[in-house]
């Protein structure tokens, strides 16, 4: 076998050890009062709601014997979404879960109030969507009075009535959210014969005629507007008069995924039934701060002990594989917090830690039976040089085989466990299917940190250990058999 | 070299002490029955936060009367902040809850009531998820032994894939005891402990039939069965004994810490999986090999007499 030069060990664990810096660290430039994220490190890890507190919410109809399709689901997913940006919430995970009719949304606690009524955001969420066809894109300012969270006028100290601006169309409505039947997004030929996204809406009842007749006024000169929560979503030029119920919106030059939010969103002010919370939790971060600083302390004690024990028990390789253990937890943090811009970042939960602190145990588990192997080969009399690649190759399939068991169990739980679009979700929606999906999330990230350990088990604790460890063999401080667990030489 | 360690001669002693920890078990399962948590069995968990003291019982009354059907009210601690945990097998709706809230404040104003952690899933959603976590374990035991079986084929792959889940079931019922003795309610946590152990367990166990395949590949097939597992499982005990124990370091630190600091939700995951990793090493040597052994040899018999 080709000889692994010397330098070979400096390097790889220079590049652990830098990993490990800048996973756990992060790297920021900052200018001034800015700071920029080069690098995100394990303080930019997002924090699943049990944590950091938030709400965990399913929506669904409040009538379970209404027949729900597709497209109302996704409405209903789109309306939520919309509110959701709306009160400036963005980190938010929300799912779609058609096969069981339901919608599912997490969202963190609001950083700036500390006492926030979490359980109010789920009513705002639920609320039947208000949809309204306006004439004319026109807006007037409005002076609404402000009121509590109790619904009651508030007032300055001098008892002045406070009131807030809002947006509202100027023109006269046309229909509501009772007059569409659906809304779709297709791809549709223009008179260039390109195709180019719209939104194709389909009226029903009266609001044909009105539309006909509101077409009918702005055609060739105006616009209609389309308000969802008082939200402008859309406000398309009218060309002529649509008498048929069956209008063709046209979006210029904004991609599909632009149209089917349109049509959802038009959709969700036009659900046939009403939406309420089936199930909801809500966690305050108070609990969840001082876990997460035990669960880290954990980790921090439970590195060391290792550590010690196997550097103890292994000697040299026993080093080694303290050094690709750090390697796998770095890597486990970058994979997390979206350190590779290739790789999203992923919430990270209790039980998330909890993986990754039992991968600390598991994880040294390569390089044990590796070691195992090297000292028996020592032991029978072969070369330092002999026993490590005898050892490296025989050892290998065990590695294999026992990983592959831990693989299995974490695909199942992160199909079980989690969102109902997610890959292995999918795979396993044949059988799972008939089942609701998680009613909470923290198990998933379970799952993900402990299908990452073992992959990156493979290239830490075999690839690069087996690396440095031919390398570092090649020393000649490291040539006494006892390093690798032999007779003193 | 260490001296051989007879394990297969130990056999029927381990048999038996399986047997009795498997009956004592069972038996404290129907003393004290199984406890499942608002997410098995529906209805609604409230926790609030509060400060100076509380009574449960005008608590309970309070929040029965609230809800409108019976739900009962507990005291407890996590870390430095008291907690008052309500149940009831009721659905409490989100606007229902604000109201509770409010009135909850409004009646004890001295005692800065906050509501820390609420949880409300109808019983059918419960039931369900319950079933869709048994079916995922089902699954999960049925794709380890379907790859055992094909992995193992040369040492009788059925025969190893039954031997395996012979030990799997033995640790995933003391995992279930574990939570059970300790009053622990089944909830997520507990799918995922018995998952984890079922790897956990499986991967001890596919290391000591890796050392019997290679063995018998050496040593030929006509080698004596029991000679070549007692051989296979001390050159691999080292391995398995070390495994366990580092991996049993660091979930012991977690019960530690977590038990120092009254976090619940991780001391119901981390105690289970404790006596998860004490099993698995267990049942991998002292269960699985001996339990191959005997039944390769019995097969191996049959094949002489015909």
């Amino acid at each position: 076998m080709k000889r692994t030069p010397k330098f070979v060990f400096f390097v790889v664990a220079l590049l652990i050890l830098g990993l490990a810096y800048t996973s756990f660290f992060g790297v920021y430039k900052t200018y001034g009062d800015r700071t920029d994220t080069v690098i995100r490190g394990a303080s930019d890890i997002r924090f699943g709601i049990d944590i950091r507190g938030g709400v965990d919410v399913t929506f669904g109809p409040a009538d379970a014997s209404i027949e729900v399709d597709e497209a109302n689901i996704n409405a209903i997913k789109a309306i939520i979404e919309q509110r959701l940006v709306g009160k400036n919430i963005t980190d938010y995970e929300c799912y779609a879960d058609v096969a069981n009719e339901q919608v599912i949304v997490r969202f963190p606690w609001a950083s700036d109030e500390a006492d926030y009524d979490a359980t109010a955001a789920i009513n705002e969420l639920g609320e039947t969507a208000l949809l309204a066809f306006h004439i004319g894109s026109e807006t007037k300012e409005e002076k609404v009075e402000r009121k509590d969270e109790n619904g009651e006028v508030m007032k300055d100290e001098d008892g002045n009535i406070l009131y807030d601006t809002v947006t509202k169309p100027a023109g006269e409505l046309v229909l509501t959210g009772e007059g569409v039947a659906k809304a779709t997004a297709r791809w549709q030929p223009d008179e260039n014969g390109n195709t180019q996204p719209v939104v194709l809406l389909e009226l029903q009842g009266d609001a044909i005629k009105a539309f006909a007749d509101a077409t009918a006024k702005q055609a060739g000169k105006g616009t209609i507007s389309i308000w969802l929560d008082e939200q402008l979503l859309s406000d398309p030029q009218v060309n002529d008069p649509i008498t048929s119920g069956e209008a063709v919106i046209t979006l210029g030059n904004s991609d599909y995924s632009y149209a089917q939010e349109l049509a959802n969103k038009i959709n969700a002010g036009a659900l046939p039934f009403e939406i309420e919370a089936k199930s909801f939790a809500t966690l305050a971060p108070t609990l969840g701060e001082k876990a997460l600083e035990a669960m880290v302390l954990a980790a921090l004690i439970g590195f060391a002990l290792v550590a010690i024990y196997i550097i103890f028990w292994y000697r040299l390789p026993g080093f080694v594989a303290v050094i690709a253990l750090i390697g796998q937890m770095a890597a486990t943090v970058a994979c997390i917090s979206g350190y590779f811009s290739v790789f999203d970042s992923f919430t990270l939960t209790l039980p998330g830690i909890a993986g990754i602190i039992l991968s600390i145990g598991v994880g040294v588990d390569a390089n044990v039976i590796t070691s195992e192997r090297v000292r028996e080969e020592i032991r029978r009399g072969r070369t330092i040089d002999g026993a490590i690649s005898a050892g490296s190759k025989n050892s290998f399939w065990a590695i294999f085989d026992g990983n592959i068991t831990v693989l299995i169990v974490s695909v199942v739980l992160m199909g079980v466990f989690g969102p109902p679009s997610g890959f292995w979700a999918t795979i396993l929606s044949p059988i799972l299917r008939w089942f609701p999906t998680s009613t909470t999330g923290m198990v998933y990230s379970f799952g993900y940190t402990l299908f990452i350990g073992v992959v990156l088990n493979f290239i830490m604790g075999v690839a690069m250990s087996r690396l440095m460890l031919r390398s570092v063999s090649r020393l000649k401080i490291c040539r006494n058999p006892w390093l690798y667990g032999g007779e003193r030489a | 070299m260490n001296k051989q360690k007879d394990f297969i001669s130990k056999r029927r002693l381990c048999l038996i002490i399986s047997a009795c920890i498997m009956v004592v078990g069972l038996a404290m399962t129907l003393i004290f029955g199984v406890e499942m948590d608002v997410t098995f069995k529906g209805g609604t968990l409230l926790k609030y936060s509060y400060t100076g003291d509380m009574n449960a019982s005008d608590l309970s009354s309070f929040f029965t009367a609230q809800i409108g059907e019976s739900a009962t009210a507990e005291l407890s601690q996590s870390g430095d902040i008291q907690l008052i945990n309500v149940y009831s097998t009721a659905v409490v709706e989100s606007d229902q809850q604000v109201e509770i809230d409010k009135a909850f404040a409004e009646k004890y104003p001295d005692n800065e009531i906050s509501l820390v952690n609420s949880n409300s899933i109808t019983s059918k959603v419960g039931s369900l998820f319950f079933v869709k976590c048994l079916v995922a374990t089902a699954l999960a035991c049925l794709f380890l032994v379907l790859f055992i079986a094909l992995r193992f084929s040369k040492i009788g792959g059925w025969t190893a894939g039954l031997a395996a889940v012979a030990a799997l079931a033995h640790d995933l019922l003391i995992v279930f005891f574990t939570f059970v003795i300790f009053r622990i309610p089944l909830n997520d946590n507990f799918v995922a402990v018995m998952l984890t152990i079922l790897g956990y367990s499986l991967n001890d166990t596919i290391v000591i039939f890796d050392r019997i395949r290679e063995n018998r590949s050496v040593l030929g097939a006509k080698a004596n069965v029991n000679d070549v597992v007692n051989l296979s499982l001390n050159q691999s005990f080292n391995r398995t004994m070390n495994t366990s124990i580092t991996t049993g370091i660091v979930v012991l630190t977690l019960v530690v810490v977590a038990f120092a600091w009254n976090l619940d939700s991780i001391i119901s995951f981390a105690l289970p999986m404790l006596f998860g990793v004490a099993s698995g090493f267990y049942s991998s040597v002292f269960l699985c090999s001996p339990l191959w052994a005997a039944w390769t040899n019995r097969r191996l018999a049959k094949k002489e007499a015909k």
